[in-house]
């Protein structure tokens, strides 16, 4: 098995608001592995995102973090000061955000945004920089790379510019990238592009892609392994075959249900839903999160659920 | 850039003959000049005769024409009062003037963009609510009276700083405080609310998740898209503060464009009055041009667009 580039173990992320504390990441455990793509899914607010900013040290204003193990190719981030979680942020680790219209800052160059973050962590001077820059430019697929270097975001398209964001991160060959829904602000004709790319980039330089997505479809075609959300908890976890062939939590199944496959679902049949809402994760939160929307809950779901798993994957099911 | 700037400056010609058009035309409007020269006591003769000496008597578009090229060769007649051209006069002025307003943007900034970044920055505490206080405060108060505190305090209870004429720079400081202090508080408030936008912007999220030092984070990513506005603002303020603070200038007997112009009303040297209009909007016009050009090398969407 190969090396492991981040761990995190019952990470749990609080907001305060004025109805009480929002338990929103309710002790996730993940693993990703150098050479990997771990797929994180789930419906919107089921901390998805939040678990990915509490890695970068970057959750919003009075949000709380707590963990039991937090590492970075075996640093502590737990114990790391807010001046070494920068020294990571864009060396060892990077970012990709969901709208690549507004990620740029619209009033500097491509060049100027590229190789900042190359000469900060110390990389090498601004001749190496502006290389690498025009380097990554050609790889993520952006044609006459050395003219775009002086070219300011609003000049490029979405999709030119979700892979210059792509190219930005890279900068440093971090260890683990995280991407939060990367291609959700695109047209679909450019989002496979991207994907494609993007799994390509992680195999080339042996990372550790975090790609969190809603979308099952980019989970099969591009994860090696796949972690479920809901409510704030992974629900289940696994190598991707495993969790699709297999499903083992009823939310998963409800999951699975609600994509058209193709040459199994048949031509006018209704799609699958889940019936009932997302819980109200405000207060104390007992037992199975998904019991209220589950046709198999029965009594001691309202218990605290454990973990079961087989040799593929993890499931927090009493099924 | 080029053919940008190129387009806004010949914009500003425009807007600089269409001006100077109306300063003129304003001034023929405000009542018979000739009768007014002529004094009350004059008789329809002497009116008449004053009427043809000063060319009054010729079609407007005439009188503009002429007026407006011998303008151009910086000649612009001379004044009722004074024995001077109005040129001179000007220009004798305009270092005072010029020399205030600049220290007076100064403080205005120096005071006001570090305010309102750390008003920003700590929005909704008491250190936000302190600046917000401060702005109050100076908006609230006219700045003959703020500058007549200053006067008390500097000049004569400590008795550090000269607090009438124009003989050094030192003459300089109390009405440039107390000239840019009352700019203060807008432009304060524009940093703020531009920094407080800026600030939740993704691209300052990806700025942090770079790993880059707060500092550089604040200053190349945030300040320089939220200080559009402020730069557009600021070079009102400064076209305000060109044309000459009447009130500032006469607290601390600064002679400046702004004590001509009230001096020449009051006595109805028409000639320096539209002079100092033409001067002061073609600083306007100016000041303008610069602003587009600042704010389109500050955002390079502006450039294109």
């Amino acid at each position: 098995m190969s090396e492991i580039a981040l761990e995190l173990r019952r990470l749990t992320v609080d907001i305060p608001t004025d109805a009480g504390m929002l338990h929103a990441v309710r002790g996730v455990s993940l693993t990703a592995r150098r050479g990997e793509t771990l797929c994180v899914v789930g419906e919107s607010g089921c901390g998805k995102s939040l678990t990915t900013l509490a890695v970068m040290g970057l959750l919003p204003e009075g949000a709380k973090r707590g963990a039991e193990r937090m590492e970075l190719a075996g640093e502590n981030l737990l114990k790391a000061s807010p001046s070494r979680l920068r020294a990571l942020r864009g060396d060892r680790m990077a970012m990709i955000f969901q709208d690549p219209m507004t990620c740029l800052n619209p009033s500097l160059t491509i060049g100027d945004q590229m190789t900042e973050t190359f000469l900060h962590h110390g990389k090498g001077r601004r001749r190496a920089a502006l290389d690498r820059a025009v380097a990554l430019l050609e790889r993520v697929g952006i044609a006459g790379a050395a003219g775009r270097i002086g070219q300011y975001p609003h000049q490029l398209s979405g999709g030119l510019r979700q892979r210059v964001v792509i190219a930005m991160a890279l900068m440093c060959e971090p260890d683990v990238l995280l991407a939060d829904e990367p291609t959700t602000a695109l047209d679909a004709t450019v989002q496979l592009g991207i994907l494609q790319l993007l799994a390509a980039l992680q195999r080339e330089m042996h990372m550790a892609l975090v790609l969190v997505t809603h979308d099952l479809g980019i989970v099969a075609r591009i994860a090696d392994r796949v972690a479920v959300m809901y409510a704030g908890e992974v629900v289940e976890e696994g190598a991707v075959r495993a969790v699709f062939d297999t499903p083992r939590h009823p939310y998963t199944r409800g999951l699975m249900q609600c994509i058209p496959q193709p040459g199994i679902t048949a031509p006018g049949t209704r799609l699958g839903t889940i019936p009932g809402l997302v819980p109200y994760l405000v207060g104390e939160v007992a037992g199975c999160a998904f019991r209220g929307r589950c046709p198999h809950a029965m009594p001691a779901c309202a218990l605290p659920v454990p973990v079961r798993e087989d040799a593929a994957h993890a499931w927090r099911c009493l099924l | 850039m080029l053919g940008f700037a190129l387009r806004r400056a010949a914009l500003a010609v425009a807007v600089g003959l269409a001006v100077s058009a109306i300063a003129f035309l304003l001034l023929r409007v405000s009542g018979d000049l000739a009768a007014t020269l002529a004094g009350e006591e004059a008789s329809a003769a002497e009116i008449e005769r004053i009427r043809g000496l000063y060319g009054l008597d010729r079609p407007v578009i005439v009188q503009y024409g002429e007026w407006l090229l011998r303008s151009l060769r910086g000649d612009l007649g001379r004044s009722l009062f004074y024995p001077e051209s109005v040129a001179k006069l000007i220009l004798d002025r305009l270092p005072n003037t010029a020399t205030l307003a600049t220290l007076g943007l100064a403080v205005a900034l120096l005071l006001s963009i570090p305010l309102g970044v750390v008003a920003a920055l700590f929005r909704n505490t008491w250190i936000d609510r302190l600046a917000l206080a401060l702005a109050v405060l100076g908006q609230a108060m006219p700045s003959f009276w703020f500058a007549l505190l200053l006067i008390f305090f500097f000049g004569i209870t400590l008795g550090w700083l000269p607090v009438s004429g124009t003989e050094g720079l030192a003459n300089f400081v109390l009405p440039a405080l107390a000239l840019g202090w009352f700019s203060t508080p807008v432009l304060m408030r524009l940093t703020r609310a531009g920094m407080v936008e800026v600030l939740a912007a993704d691209y300052i999220r990806t700025a942090h998740a770079k790993g880059l030092p707060v500092r550089t984070v604040l200053v190349k990513h945030a300040l320089r898209n939220a200080v559009a506005p402020v730069v557009a603002l600021a070079s009102v303020q400064f076209g305000n503060m060109l044309s000459g603070s009447v009130v500032i200038e006469t607290v601390f007997a600064l002679q400046g464009i702004g004590y001509l112009a009230w001096e020449s009303i009051s006595r109805r040297d028409f000639p320096v009055v539209q002079g100092i209009l033409l001067v002061v909007a073609l600083f306007y016009v100016v000041l303008t041009l610069v602003a587009d050009l600042l704010n389109a090398w500050l955002d390079p969407r502006i450039r294109s667009g």
